[in-house]
């Protein structure tokens, strides 16, 4: 082989991963690290450069109540949405999984909120919440509730994007658990059978564990949209009253592109990136070695 | 961008076709709109403009709609920030400082070079200029502008034993009257509220209103002082809050801008405040007869401006902003500002386009156009200052937290202030 042929075949490998490359050095990799640099400096403005600044934007987000109530905000919206999704697709998977008349309907409708876009699907549940003639407060009405203002009101702001959430996620989950459950031997719940388990011992000794591989994988995407999926925010409430129902994303959003400063936004950007590298890192370094592969 | 692009190569192959002399002199500008009031505002933009061009074929002007005024202000500055700036775009009058501070926008006064045009220039109401001019410069061109007024249900008013043609002229009338216009069911739940105050979103301008009333103010003109915390401030929330907590004649939470007028239209509200940019649509909708009035008064009258203005951008060539120039002085000189004013529903901020013929007919169709016209003399400027999204943010926050009872309204507004002082510290000598 000559010098200039060993060159090439040790070229070729390197050629066709740079447009790949490329695409994420540019829209991935360059942006991420841009942010970190800009996260220890001031936002330049008209006639003021930026400055050094260290670690200030990060101690400044520490005195910052919206940035707090922000941060709780999102824990509660992750607690309280992932679980119940998570929970609610494996029930409505076990379901469409039965032999049961009209299955095929019942599927496309578990799966109907998913294929929805979320603009859409915020504007539409924007009026289900309108106080007074909206539909949760029609039906409520029947049953002698008084008027209920949903998305103006700071016990129920939240509360009220959440159960959309909720809605939105179970169906795109739900198909992970309906492939996983038509992995399962039938030949295992016959050899129970046999052997005279119940059918809840049955799904809690065999099913489960062996559905730990999708649970895991649902459990980190719908981490990760607890704190990516914003566009009902923006659509229903815009953070408020009072920015009760402020998450993480929207208020980077409302600090880089309506406040304009680029610097703090930076910093939580960095801490959003930090706080999602952690989950992932838990849930795929310590959960994984728990979780039953075949 | 790519929309951009495209309609560039599109205009550069038009322009290819055309002879060479025609090609050579045209000059090309580019100007963001956005859409904030229903009708078909494009078509219209789009109309005056091929007019401008049939008496002006030297100039080229592609209109790109933005989407709403936040994201205009997002789309102008992050394009120049990429060193493409738009030459004109229609933003906030109250987005100047910011503007200004970014160096993003060019003084008007560099341009007038001739009597006509200081005429022009010198043609617009005074109180839309306080929110258009600092630093001793003009910095925005008054265009579309508006207040807020006062709408009420005729047929509930009869029914409540009110006076159909006679609105409520201060704040204790709004409390006497609204008291008579709640309806409760046998339960005691509210099925018509006899006042509604938007508070979602800007609810700044609707507290703007009450403090003028109350003869506080919001802010200082050099836009780097605010007064959140000043006793007439805190009064003016105190009122707007006791009509939904003491009076309970207000749905309690906070009212979006959106519902308040569709409430109206379905008799959930029989009284209700919102912009004067929703004259036309109340005119078109309310299925009874309507009145409309300028803002009750406390110690005088009082109501804030609102509403676009024209700027014209720092980063391109000096050919291409006069090019702007130009077509700004055109699209807001008195038949213009008419037009525009008849065909959207904005005040139009010029003494001479209300003279026109155009006008004067449309406004005899059409009294209640004069309303917002009426409160010129009682208005006072916008909340504009540096950084005024934020800092408008923060006193929104406030308002949100003492209509849903988070906080007292004095607490509230202290706390606001003390955010907005540390925002605004930085931009004071």
């Amino acid at each position: 082989m000559s010098k200039l042929s060993r060159l090439q075949s040790q070229a070729t490998p390197w050629l066709l991963l740079l447009p790949a490359a490329v695409l994420l050095a540019t829209f991935t990799h360059i942006p991420a690290v841009t942010t970190f640099i800009n996260s220890f400096y001031t936002t330049p403005r008209g006639a003021r450069p930026a400055r050094f600044v260290g670690v200030e934007q990060y101690q400044s987000m520490l005195a910052d109540p919206v940035f707090l109530a922000a941060l709780k905000n999102n824990a509660i919206y992750a607690l309280g949405t992932v679980p119940l999704a998570i929970g609610l697709s494996l029930l409505m998977a076990i379901i469409v999984n039965s032999s049961i008349r009209g299955r095929a309907l019942l599927r496309m409708s578990f799966f109907l909120p998913t294929v929805l876009p979320m603009i859409a699907v915020a504007n539409i549940w924007l009026f289900f919440y309108t106080p007074g003639y909206g539909l949760f407060d029609q039906i409520l009405a029947n049953f002698g509730f008084s008027s209920t203002n949903w998305l103006g009101s700071p016990n129920t702001a939240l509360p009220s994007l959440m159960l959309l959430g909720i809605w939105k996620e179970a169906g795109f989950f739900m198909i992970f658990y309906l492939a996983a459950l038509q992995q399962i031997s039938p030949s295992l719940a016959e050899a129970a059978a046999l052997e005279g388990a119940s059918r809840w011992y049955y799904f809690r000794r065999i099913v489960f564990p062996l559905l730990m591989p999708t649970t895991l994988f649902v459990l980190v995407n719908a981490l990760i949209n607890s704190f990516r999926l914003i566009d009902h925010v923006i659509v229903m409430t815009r953070g408020g009253p009072d920015n009760a129902s402020t998450l993480l994303l929207y208020y980077i959003y409302n600090t880089a592109f309506r406040f304009w400063d680029t610097a703090y936004a930076s910093a939580l950007t960095m801490v959003l990136l930090a706080a999602l590298a952690a989950f992932s890192f838990i849930q795929f370094g310590i959960l994984d070695r728990k979780v039953h592969y075949k | 961008m790519s929309y951009m692009s495209t309609l560039r190569a599109f205009a550069v192959s038009g322009a290819l076709m055309m002879p060479g002399a025609a090609w050579a002199q045209q000059v090309e500008i580019n100007f963001y709109y956005p859409v904030a009031i229903g009708g078909p505002v494009t078509q219209i933009v789009e109309d005056l403009i091929s007019r401008f061009e049939a008496e002006n074929p030297d100039v080229k002007v592609n209109p790109i709609y933005s989407g709403t005024y936040s994201e205009t202000i997002s789309k102008a500055l992050a394009a120049f920030r990429a060193g493409q700036p738009p030459e004109l775009a229609v933003m906030l009058s109250v987005d100047m400082y910011t503007l200004v501070d970014e160096g993003a926008v060019a003084p008007i006064e560099r341009f007038v070079e001739t009597d006509e045009d200081r005429a022009w220039l010198e043609g617009f109401m005074p109180v839309f200029m306080s929110n258009s001019q600092t630093a001793d410069q003009t910095w925005g061109v008054p265009f579309q502008r508006g207040t807020t007024v006062f709408f009420w249900n005729k047929n509930m008013f009869e029914e409540a034993g009110l006076d159909p043609d006679v609105g409520p002229q201060n704040w204790e009338e709004v409390v006497e009257f609204a008291g008579k216009l709640t309806k409760r069911d046998a339960s005691g739940n509210a099925t018509t509220w006899g006042m509604q105050v938007p508070s979602s979103l800007t609810s700044y301008w609707l507290l703007q209103g009450y403090v003028a009333q109350n003869e506080g103010k919001l802010f200082e003109l050099s836009g780097d002082q605010t007064y959140f915390d000043s006793p007439e401030v805190v009064e003016a929330l105190e009122y707007w809050v006791s009509l939904a907590h003491e009076h309970k004649v207000m749905k309690p939470g906070v009212i979006e801008w959106a519902t308040n007028p569709k409430d109206f239209f379905e008799g959930k509200a029989a009284m209700i405040t919102t912009t004067s940019g929703n004259l036309t649509n109340v005119k078109n909708n309310a299925p009874f007869p309507f009145g409309v009035q300028i803002l009750p008064e406390h110690k005088k009258r009082g109501a804030p401006t609102s509403g676009g203005n024209i700027f014209i951008f720092e980063g391109v060539d000096a050919e291409k902003q006069e090019a702007a120039f130009r077509f700004t002085k055109w699209l807001t000189s008195a038949e213009q500002s008419a037009e525009w004013s008849i065909k959207t529903g904005y005040i139009a901020p010029r003494e001479d386009a209300w003279e026109t013929a155009a006008m004067k007919t449309y406004v005899e169709e059409f009294p209640e156009a004069l309303v917002p016209r009426e409160q010129i003399p009682f208005m006072v400027p916008e909340l504009s200052t540096y950084e005024n999204q934020r800092v408008a943010r923060v006193i929104d926050d406030a308002i949100e937290a003492s209509l849903t009872a988070t906080k007292t309204p004095a607490q509230a507004l202290a706390d606001a202030q003390a955010e907005a002082e540390r925002i605004l510290r930085n931009y004071r000598n």
